[in-house]
């Protein structure tokens, strides 16, 4: 999934949104000096890649009601941890899932996935069901409410090339 | 800035939202080709896009991109702040640029954020200076695997 110099422009002046006007995709070939079709081709390739993994609109999650974020954590079985892995992320509920390492004692738990609610009532219904589908592969679980966002900054790539 | 609540967006604007979270066209003409599915003109759309998102409703409109594709490294880190000292702590850990967004969440690893820097060594540098500043040890955990997801918010 390389990159080179002119898809980093392209990203990099990209990453903080597109313009709403009419030929969005010309705005930024303006701006880089590239032809609007360059701008669009280079995309559509790099979402071929997968370096662009979709595009379109974030909602906020608050905005929408989803007040309620908890990080569930869960404790499984490493035998068929991607299996299950895979089976979690692709419930609907889930927005994040991923295997990290464990750090025993303090931290029996390798999946973590993240899931949103309208309220924390909602999160443990869905946290039960994937409880659910991990069955006996999993010895313990919790969750972990997010209480105050302390800082969100979007990624930003530095401008220009490395 | 104004956050509106979900009972708050009309009719159009949840179509919206539930059509235009993936898909949005690469066509010289976009916003057309998208209103003309859903029913609407171009500058209708366009506008609603532009409210939604100056309300902050849609915090970004545009390619998201597989930030390992982009050659940067990442990794999810906690800590167990003393309550006293959350506030200083919040402060010292969010002052560092690698610092890309940081959550209090209930538990005794109270603070988790994640830092993301253009170069593997540069997390561990980082974590590592947070230890020094705080006194406090950090907690790695590297993302071994992603499962990748389809998730989509119904509005």
């Amino acid at each position: 999934m390389s990159i080179d110099a002119v898809d980093r422009r392209i990203i990099a002046a990209t990453q903080g949104g597109l313009a709403f006007e009419a030929a969005p995709y010309a705005v930024v070939a303006d701006r880089l000096g590239l032809s609007e079709a360059e701008v669009i081709d280079r995309l559509a390739s790099m979402q071929a890649r997968g370096v662009i993994r979709r595009i379109g609109a974030a909602p906020n999650h608050y905005a929408l009601g989803l007040t309620a974020n908890g990080m569930t954590v869960w404790d499984v079985d490493d035998a068929v941890a991607v299996v299950l892995g895979e089976k979690v992320g692709a419930l609907d509920d889930v927005s994040h899932a991923y295997l990290r390492p464990r750090n025993l004692p303090q931290w029996p738990y390798n999946l973590f996935a993240m899931v949103h609610g309208t309220t924390r009532a909602e999160v443990e219904e869905k946290r039960a069901r994937i409880a659910v589908l991990l069955g006996e592969a999993c010895r313990t679980h919790d969750v972990l409410y997010s209480t105050r966002i302390l800082k969100k900054t979007g990624l930003r790539l530095v401008e220009g090339d490395r | 800035m104004k956050r509106k609540a979900a009972h708050e967006l009309d009719a159009t604007n949840r179509r919206i939202l539930n059509a235009l979270q993936e898909g949005f066209p690469l066509v010289p003409r976009p916003y057309a080709a998208a209103a003309a599915e859903l029913g609407l003109t171009e500058a209708a759309l366009i506008g609603r896009l532009k409210a939604m998102r100056e309300s902050g409703v849609i915090t970004r409109f545009g390619p998201f991109f597989d930030a390992a594709a982009l050659g940067g490294a990442f990794c999810l880190c906690t800590m167990a702040v003393p309550e006293e000292r959350f506030e200083a702590v919040a402060e010292a850990v969010n002052a560092r640029p690698e610092v890309a967004h940081n959550y209090a969440r209930a538990h005794q690893l109270n603070m988790w954020f994640v830092l993301a820097t253009e170069t593997p060594d540069r997390i561990e540098a980082a974590a590592s200076a947070i230890e020094a500043g705080t006194g406090i040890p950090v907690l790695r955990f590297p993302k071994l695997h992603e499962f990748f997801i389809g998730f989509r918010v119904a509005a």
